[in-house]
């Protein structure tokens, strides 16, 4: 018996088609990190004028190229604006961008990693972890690391939690959306607790409530120097996320798949695992814990851009920045003079969109834990 | 691509006190399309399974290109090596054509981006398997048999060797069905596929293996293997064989009614195995 003889559908005509170029199909990557670059200068230049002082935006981009060394723009403002915007206004809208494009980078990977649409840093505990660690190293004086102490701490306790998040959640190699929300929830609430303990114990009472307003996450308050680190941290993490855009959408199809696909599995998930907690735990201390930016951004950019991690990756940074820039403004405008923690903000925004993204994936019949 | 042999020695399965298989022998010739067969439970997934590297053999050699699979990085296994396995994919609207370019990830070094001879092998694999015409539609909104024929042309954009399959025809329609192992026989890498079929197994298939309670009860040409004898002793079932006039493959005809020779050393069926 010959190959050929066996094969029905030799000499079918198969209608050939147009082989496409790579990428196209989708709108183009180009356009919407375009797009994304403009919207996030525009945010920022919103984020330092608007505020209790209104500085006209040309003037912050003058008062901003003067103080790059540039001085072809009339210096015609007071010197009170120009303290307002460099030394007030531009640490925490920084921080506020590089926030949101943490957030919502490490919320891209986790999706991946625990093949979950629900997972992001907050919701998974991860955030209460760093919080806690932070919490810890404020009330008990640890100083081991110097000023690295609080930022470690919080890094400590974000990869603790999410060990014990992965640990509770995974049966028989699945990761339940049930299961996955259920054990987020424990480890946050535990931590939480244990946080709130410590807090309500300190004799440093003054300490405690700054402290506590910090747990509801806000940008307040910050400095030039509160930036270093969650910067280079999310610049790392960009880098080698964006490089190892290729495993993440194999992990898309599964374990199995992502191995005989070539992705040495467990190995690469621990090493993500410790890159997104050094993240989260940088940002949580500088920010402290705010939600849901982790979940909303990458859903709303694979509307645009679709799934493929090399597109969501970069465009996720940039509109994670966006949004909590714009958070962040309402955040100090909104009931001023009082500020809202952002934290606040956002979840009032992020509440409904999991409400929305939960019955949109049982509809589907993708919740696979539930079914 | 090229075809290699595969030789799996004395491979022995375990799954913490449970033994999955035992002392497994299989060969398969550059080219060949092995079948693996047997009833749900007789370990064949877990089979597939050590030879395309997730499960460690407690026992034994799975031997690829001359090579131990096991001793050989993931990524470099994976550019001889692909698999069609059943495991649900998550929804994360990736297109069709963006699944399929997921098998050209181990040909890929950090960074590099997709080529037009990448574009054109995703291309060519998804008119190999009938679903051209898929390319830019979403995965995750794809029926269940289109799915299948999507996954079977990532394994195929991954350019492989040896290509493994577990039950690749889940879910097909009978002219898919055909369609897609007449597809791997034509191919010039070898084939090792999991089936249940036995006649779509034999028309298909240069040798089979019989796989019952983890240990091979058979193996050999499809006209040798396939008797009433083994039937009844391996799935407990009366069946006839006969050469077909026009294929001239084995064929076999069930009989319910009848009571399978020998029957009383039937197998029970084993609930909640793995296939």
């Amino acid at each position: 018996m010959t190959r050929t003889a066996a094969d029905p559908s030799a000499g079918r005509g198969v209608p050939r088609q147009r082989p496409a170029r790579p990428g196209a199909g989708r709108s183009p990557l180009t356009a919407a990190l375009l797009v994304l670059t403009a919207l996030l200068a525009g945010s920022v230049t919103a984020g330092l004028a608007i505020g209790s002082v209104q500085v006209p935006p040309g003037q912050v981009w003058g008062i901003l190229t003067h103080a790059l060394g540039a001085d072809w723009a009339d210096p015609g403002w007071s010197r009170a604006w120009e303290t307002i915007v460099l030394d007030v206004r531009a640490p925490r809208v920084l921080l506020g961008a590089v926030t949101g494009a943490g957030l919502a980078v490490v919320g891209t990977a986790l999706q991946a990693l625990v093949r979950n649409p629900l997972a992001e840093p907050y919701l998974l505990g991860v955030s209460s972890g760093a919080s806690l660690g932070a919490v810890a190293v404020i009330v008990f004086g640890v100083t081991w690391l110097g000023p690295l102490s609080l930022s470690a701490a919080a890094f400590a306790g974000a990869l603790g939690a999410l060990l014990l998040v992965y640990a509770t959640a995974r049966t028989g190699g699945r990761i339940t959306s049930a299961r996955l929300i259920l054990s987020g929830v424990a480890v946050a609430s535990v931590l939480t607790a244990v946080m709130n303990l410590l807090l309500l114990t300190t004799d440093r009472g003054n300490e405690a409530r700054a402290v506590l307003a910090w747990t509801l996450g806000g940008l307040g308050g910050v400095g030039w120097s509160a930036l270093w680190l969650p910067g280079s941290a999310l610049l790392l993490g960009i880098a080698v996320l964006v490089a190892q855009a290729r495993n993440l959408n194999l992990l898309l199809a599964g374990e199995e798949a992502a191995t005989t696909m070539g992705l040495d599995v467990a190995r690469f998930r621990a090493r993500l695992f410790v890159l997104l907690s050094l993240i989260t735990g940088t940002l949580v201390a500088a920010a402290g814990p705010i939600g849901f930016v982790g979940l909303m951004t990458p859903h709303i950019v694979r509307l645009f851009v679709g799934g493929d991690h090399r597109r969501v990756l970069p465009t996720a940074a940039l509109g994670g920045a966006v949004f909590l820039v714009w958070a962040d403004i309402a955040a100090r405008t909104v009931a001023a003079p009082v500020e809202i923690p952002v934290g606040v903000l956002t979840a009032l925004c992020g509440g409904p969109f999991f409400l929305w993204l939960m019955r949109r994936d049982t509809r589907r019949g993708t919740d696979r834990g539930v079914a | 691509m090229t075809a290699t042999d595969l030789h799996v020695d004395g491979v022995t399965l375990t799954a913490g006190a449970r033994r999955l298989v035992r002392d497994v022998s299989l060969t398969a010739r550059p080219g060949e399309t092995v079948g693996l067969v047997g009833p749900n439970g007789s370990g064949k997934s877990s089979l597939l399974r050590a030879v395309y590297r997730v499960l460690r053999p407690d026992a034994g050699r799975v031997r690829v290109d001359g090579g131990d699979a096991w001793s050989l990085p993931v990524r470099r296994l994976a550019r001889t090596v692909a698999a069609v396995v059943q495991d649900a994919a998550a929804d994360f609207d990736l297109a069709v054509r963006e699944v399929v370019a997921m098998g050209r990830t181990p040909h890929k070094r950090l960074l590099d981006g997709d080529t037009p001879e990448d574009a054109c092998l995703i291309e060519s694999a998804l008119v190999a398997v009938g679903a051209g015409g898929l390319a830019d539609r979403p995965f995750g909104r794809l029926s269940g048999g289109e799915r299948q024929r999507v996954l079977i042309a990532r394994a195929l954009a991954q350019r492989p060797a040896l290509l493994v399959l577990d039950e690749p025809t889940n879910h097909l329609d009978i002219r898919h069905q055909l369609e897609v192992l007449g597809l791997l026989r034509s191919l010039p890498a070898t084939v090792l596929v999991a089936l249940h079929d036995l006649n779509l197994a034999a028309y298909y298939c240069d040798r089979l293996y019989v796989l019952k309670d983890g240990e091979v009860t058979a193996s050999g040409p499809p006209a040798d293997v396939l008797t009433p004898r083994l039937l009844a002793e391996v799935y407990g079932v009366a069946g006839e064989v006969v050469l077909h006039s026009r294929t001239g493959r084995p064929h076999i005809t069930f009989l319910p009614g009848e009571a399978a020779p020998g029957a009383g050393e039937a197998p029970e069926a084993r609930p909640g195995g793995v296939g």
